[in-house]
């Protein structure tokens, strides 16, 4: 039987926008196996960011279960939510959502805090983690001092700190230049492979189906089919071409 | 679909963790946090340097001393006039609205770094616990320096009108109730100065900071100032 990590249940977000309520998902029903590399697509307002919220704990759906390594999210406590974000999941946001304040070296620390490590501990797993996304040299620059290629990979190693069993990226490569989001695709790819994380990915970047296992289109709010890679293997070839 | 390890419940953090997380925020954001402050203090400057020229004005004409310039003559054995009382509430009125403005301001550019610390596993008290301390030392020393520049004002004006008989007749401590109306004296003014200029500062931040962490990350983070 199938490992599955993610499964939702006739999910359904309802927005109220003054007297109109505005439904961003329709009910989805979905699976995800532990060490896929998904890719929800969808044009925007398709609905795709908004259950990628609800898969990472990051809003609660309106009706329907989520649930993540067999644990059904709405019966968590607000403090096992806050374990949760904390410790399975690692988060890698378009606009790369670091905290100005600190450096990258602190914006890796972060979540280790909250876990509760030791400062020592942190420190070299943050120095190893951002040696690995290319930043070694660039550690105690503040994000403003960072290319957005290099925030991204900030944000990335931010993601991997407590070693999470699933990676999250809400359309990583949107602010990016072609080569620059090729490279951070492949960053993500590569932890996918290397490391068996699963990774789930809102995207419209036709770069990114490349490498997934499965394709998710989300359509006004439902699933409107689920493709397997070698199903749309031409399209991405043509498009891979062009930025390089 | 099998059960895998049941999740956990998140730490609470140490206090000394966030009150460093706090300075550390403070120091780096130092040119916002200085015209938060700013707010702060000239809001406790102007509502210090009123009641406190009020009272000096008080403590020289119960002395028997008349302003050099005698403008407040047919009030002068009243004690405190409405007119003073008007100016005194205007001047606290203006004080309240400039610091929970300023507060709330700057935490509303915040939510998106309050959604974000949500993400990574802050818990909401935690969120809230560190505006607390980074309002409430804002607060303090905006308010403390406030009070002093509301002080200097204030014996300034005094100075101008009464001369040097002001030092001799100071209202350093608070009057004793047979020596006519009560005066709470410059001291009391300042400590309450402080510590209105604190609790306004801390509640004009924490409650949007709580508001912020109650909502879901993914709302906070949407929240564009």
């Amino acid at each position: 039987m199938a490992d599955i990590v993610v499964k939702t249940e006739d999910v359904v977000k309802e927005y109220r926008m003054g007297s109109n309520i505005l439904r961003a998902l329709d009910g989805i029903n979905i699976e995800i196996e532990r060490g896929e590399y998904i890719s929800l697509m969808g044009p925007s307002g398709s609905g795709k960011s908004t259950l990628f919220n609800m898969i990472g704990a990051l809003d609660r759906p309106t009706e329907g279960r989520v649930y993540i390594d067999g644990q059904n999210m709405s019966q968590l406590s607000q403090k096992q939510i806050a374990a949760f974000r904390c410790h399975r999941v690692g988060y890698i946001f378009q606009s790369y959502n670091l905290l100005h304040v600190r450096s990258a070296h602190g914006n890796v620390t972060l979540p280790m805090i909250f876990a509760g490590i030791s400062e020592k501990q942190r420190n070299e797993k943050a120095e190893k983690l951002l040696d690995m996304v290319g930043l070694g040299d660039r550690m105690y620059h503040l994000p403003d001092e960072l290319s957005g290629g290099q925030r991204q990979r900030v944000a990335i190693a931010r993601a991997l700190a407590n070693d999470p069993s699933i990676i999250l990226a809400d359309e990583p490569t949107a602010n990016l230049d072609t080569i620059t989001g090729r490279e951070i695709i492949d960053l993500i790819k590569r932890l996918n492979i290397e490391q068996g994380v699963t990774v789930i990915s809102a995207t419209h970047d036709l770069k990114m189906l490349d490498v997934s296992d499965r394709i998710v289109d989300i359509r006004d709010g439902l699933v409107e089919r689920i493709r397997n890679r070698d199903e749309i293997e031409i399209e991405v070839g043509e498009v891979g071409g062009e930025g390089e | 679909m099998q059960q895998r390890t049941p999740i956990e419940e998140q730490i609470d953090l140490p206090f000394i963790e966030s009150l460093r997380i706090s300075f550390q925020s403070l120091k780096i954001r130092f040119g916002r946090s200085i015209i938060t402050t700013a707010g702060i203090t000239l809001g406790i400057a102007f509502l210090v340097s009123v009641w406190m020229n009020n009272e000096i004005g008080l403590a020289l004409q119960e002395s028997g001393r008349q302003s050099t310039i005698n403008t407040f003559e047919e009030t002068a054995e009243q004690g405190i006039s409405t007119k003073d009382i008007w100016l005194i509430i205007m001047s606290l009125i203006v004080c309240v609205v400039g610091i929970a403005n300023s507060m709330l301001m700057a935490v509303t550019e915040r939510f998106r770094e309050i959604g974000t610390m949500k993400c990574l596993g802050a818990l909401d008290g935690f969120v809230v616990r560190l505006f607390l301390l980074e309002s409430g030392f804002q607060g303090f020393s905006g308010a403390l320096i406030g009070a002093l520049i509301g002080t200097l004002g204030a014996v300034l004006l005094g100075l101008k009108d009464y001369g040097l008989d002001l030092f001799f007749y100071f209202p350093l401590l608070p009057s004793s109730p047979e020596d006519g109306p009560m005066q709470l004296g410059v001291i009391v003014i300042i400590l309450l100065g402080c510590i209105l200029g604190m609790i306004l500062a801390v509640i004009g931040s924490s409650f949007p900071a709580w508001r912020a962490a109650k909502l879901p990350p993914a709302e906070a983070m949407r929240t564009e100032v």
